[in-house]
């Protein structure tokens, strides 16, 4: 009833090819700005800022990254994280080297980084498909954080390779408390996605999608295969590389480069198929709702242990994570491939007729 | 030069593990097109159910390692009937994904049985009843270390794929699964049943993991480590393909010779740790001159 597009009348190319093409979506987008910037910091506590919402968004970034890669490009990855390490640990030195470096100037610059990196690691794309890729991504996975540990000067000579971020100071103004954190780090992943919004219906998006869909086809028709996926390869890294670069510096603070693991790896990855593969939207879903399962499921199954009277097993959280994560993957797998994004897409047609059924 | 044969001989025994697990990829990419990143939990709840039943429950050798066996089949029919054949005709790639999931959640399937069973998750000894001991004999001959164990495991791999070679080539089943891993249409279209295929594949598959899980556990004790033997079998499968046995074998080898050569000789220079990425970048070098892997087929692209 309310989301209905009748009477919306298009009267120029630009109007028919905006981002979002409903009024109501577009106000329905306001909305939600408006309640990140102005609600939430007021209403959200200490805890929602540094548990929840700041990973929430740098998590949904790096899924950007690797949905870019995997969901458009259809070059599965299972280095992600490597990347976000190099993103990290590369930020943190043009911080520290560079006097008077500009805080979002070294997050780029890190994005950059990661993104030579990501091309280094995609060359063999161009060479291997499928599995073989996603075993060759592995290498990154396992080479980058032992490099980056092992090279002390990465890490400024610290033991165990452990990077500590500076303060976040951005024109004499420290970002310090966790909803300035929150606003910078919101502020950073709203521009990137809508920049990735845009980038992946231009002419790069689509031959990323043509690439996916059967890249002899596409190389026939005349889209360059290795510039392609290259470019994919590269813009992927550089959000990975960013949201590596916020994870140390809104997020964690102290980053070991080997805590951005094979397991982190897969958590994104996780991510972009709850969320859903090849949509802007399901890399945020899949983020927020990866972020929240574990603090659901650990007050679950204190609720349970409490209700029972047992004793909760220490590492069974953990197990139970486990569990649940991989049912989940199998369960959206086959019931709904397309993921979160898809259930909110069949939800809105459904609106759109609504009360009609058909 | 003994120091080298030594390493050597070393390195290719500890491949033959490596080629152990990823056997268990290879059967079933071979008959089913699904590159199975669960092997890895597999052989983990394999060594457990057999270090749960002879330690806890106290079997025998033989009555435990049946009754393992009798889990893995289970496992394995279970996972075609609830993951793979609602899986039909989707993308490769999502069936690769979906064993990621199987991978996490028999993980922690496996966790809670061991806490169930042992009250913690520390490593668990198993004993085969071999010594990883040097072999005397080569030690006074020719002052090399053998381990005994090594060699046993190199036997049992040796004695394993002889039998999978027999089993593929000479029998009814086997030909069947050579069909269906050929062209799951035609085979389907001659009358071969594809259902009962697949969930001998995976219990087949199910039995290299509780081969593989004996040896590797007891190397290394069973905990949830011996998971991680799986990322130590992808680069083997790449170098010698997915779809070929020999190339398992032969992978192995290559692979566990060159990196225990690569710790000792090239480790000292730049500071040691890189058995975890060493058979990863090794791969990919070899990739990038053969994409299909040593043993892989080459597949001609058609729009």
């Amino acid at each position: 009833m309310l989301y209905r597009e009748a009477g919306q009348f298009k009267t120029s190319y630009a109007a028919d090819q905006q981002l979002l093409p409903i009024r109501q979506d577009r106000v329905a987008l306001i909305v939600l700005l408006a309640i990140a910037y102005l609600a939430v910091p007021v209403v959200a506590n200490d805890y929602w800022f540094n548990a929840i919402l700041i990973p929430f968004l740098v998590f949904a970034l790096a899924a950007l990254g690797l949905n870019i890669l995997t969901g458009y490009a259809g070059q599965l990855s299972l280095g992600s994280a490597a990347f976000m390490a190099v993103g990290a640990v590369a930020a943190y030195n043009f911080e520290l080297r560079v006097p008077g470096m500009p805080l979002l100037a070294s997050f780029a610059l890190a994005g950059l980084c990661a993104a030579a990196v990501g091309v280094l690691f995609g060359l063999p794309s161009l060479r291997i498909k499928g599995f073989y890729l996603a075993v060759a991504t592995l290498a990154a996975q396992f080479f980058i954080p032992w490099l980056l540990v092992k090279v002390g000067w990465f890490s400024n000579y610290s033991s165990s390779g452990v990077i500590t971020a500076q303060p976040m100071q951005i024109v004499g103004y420290v970002f310090e408390q966790p909803v300035e954190k929150y606003l910078l780090v919101l502020t950073v992943v709203a521009l990137m996605a809508l920049a990735a919004k845009n980038m992946v219906r231009s002419a790069v998006g689509r031959s990323w999608m043509a690439v996916r869909d059967m890249d002899v086809a596409a190389a026939v028709i005349g889209i360059p295969i290795m510039r392609t996926k290259l470019v994919a390869f590269a813009v992927s890294s550089f959000y990975c590389g960013v949201a590596g670069a916020l994870y140390a510096y809104a997020y964690v603070g102290t980053v070991q480069p080997e805590d951005l693991n094979l397991d982190m790896s897969f958590r994104i990855l996780f991510m972009i198929i709850i969320g859903g593969i090849g949509s802007i939207l399901g890399s945020f879903l899949g983020a927020a709702f990866i972020t929240l399962l574990p603090i659901f499921l650990e007050s679950a199954l204190h609720a349970i242990t409490q209700q029972f009277g047992l004793d909760l097993v220490p590492g069974m959280t953990s197990m139970v994570q486990l569990l649940v994560f991989g049912g989940l993957i199998i369960f959206f797998l086959i019931v709904e491939p397309n993921g979160l994004a898809r259930l909110w897409q069949i939800t809105k047609e459904k609106l759109r007729l609504w009360p009609f059924p058909h | 030069m003994t120091f080298f044969l030594e390493v050597l001989i070393g390195g290719l025994l500890s491949g033959v593990m490596y080629s152990l697990v990823a056997l268990g990829f290879v059967l079933i990419y071979k008959a089913s097109g699904v590159f199975n990143f669960a092997q890895g939990a597999m052989v983990f709840i394999a060594a457990l159910a057999y270090v749960t039943l002879a330690e806890r429950f106290g079997l025998p050798f033989w009555a435990a390692f049946a009754l393992a066996l009798a889990v893995m089949v289970l496992i394995g029919i279970l996972t075609e009937r609830i993951v793979l054949r609602p899986l039909v005709n989707q993308p490769q790639i999502s069936l690769f994904m979906a064993t990621i999931g199987l991978a996490f959640f028999l993980e922690g399937i496996a966790q809670m049985v061991q806490l169930w069973a042992f009250n913690d998750l520390s490593p668990r000894p198993l004993t085969l009843g071999i010594q990883d001991q040097p072999i005397e004999w080569l030690m006074n001959e020719f002052d090399i270390l053998v381990s005994s164990f090594d060699l046993l495991a190199a036997a049992v791999a040796g004695v394993l794929v002889a039998a999978l070679a027999v089993f593929f080539n000479r029998t009814r089943i086997g030909r069947a699964l050579r069909a269906v891993a050929d062209d799951h249409q035609a085979a389907l279209s001659v009358g071969i049943p594809l259902k009962t295929i697949w969930g001998i594949v995976w219990s087949v598959a199910g039995f290299v993991a509780l081969v593989a899980g004996l040896l590797w556990g007891a190397r290394s004790g069973v905990q949830f480590a011996l998971t991680l033997v799986a990322l130590k079998a992808l680069p083997v499968l790449i170098l010698g393909g997915f779809e070929s046995i020999a190339g398992a074998i032969v992978g192995g080898l290559i692979i566990g010779a060159a990196e225990k050569l690569a710790e000792v000789y090239l480790g000292p220079f730049v500071g040691g740790g890189i058995e975890g990425w060493f058979a990863y970048v090794l791969a990919l070098l070899f990739l990038l001159v053969r994409p299909e892997g040593l043993f892989g087929e080459r597949h001609i692209d058609r729009v």
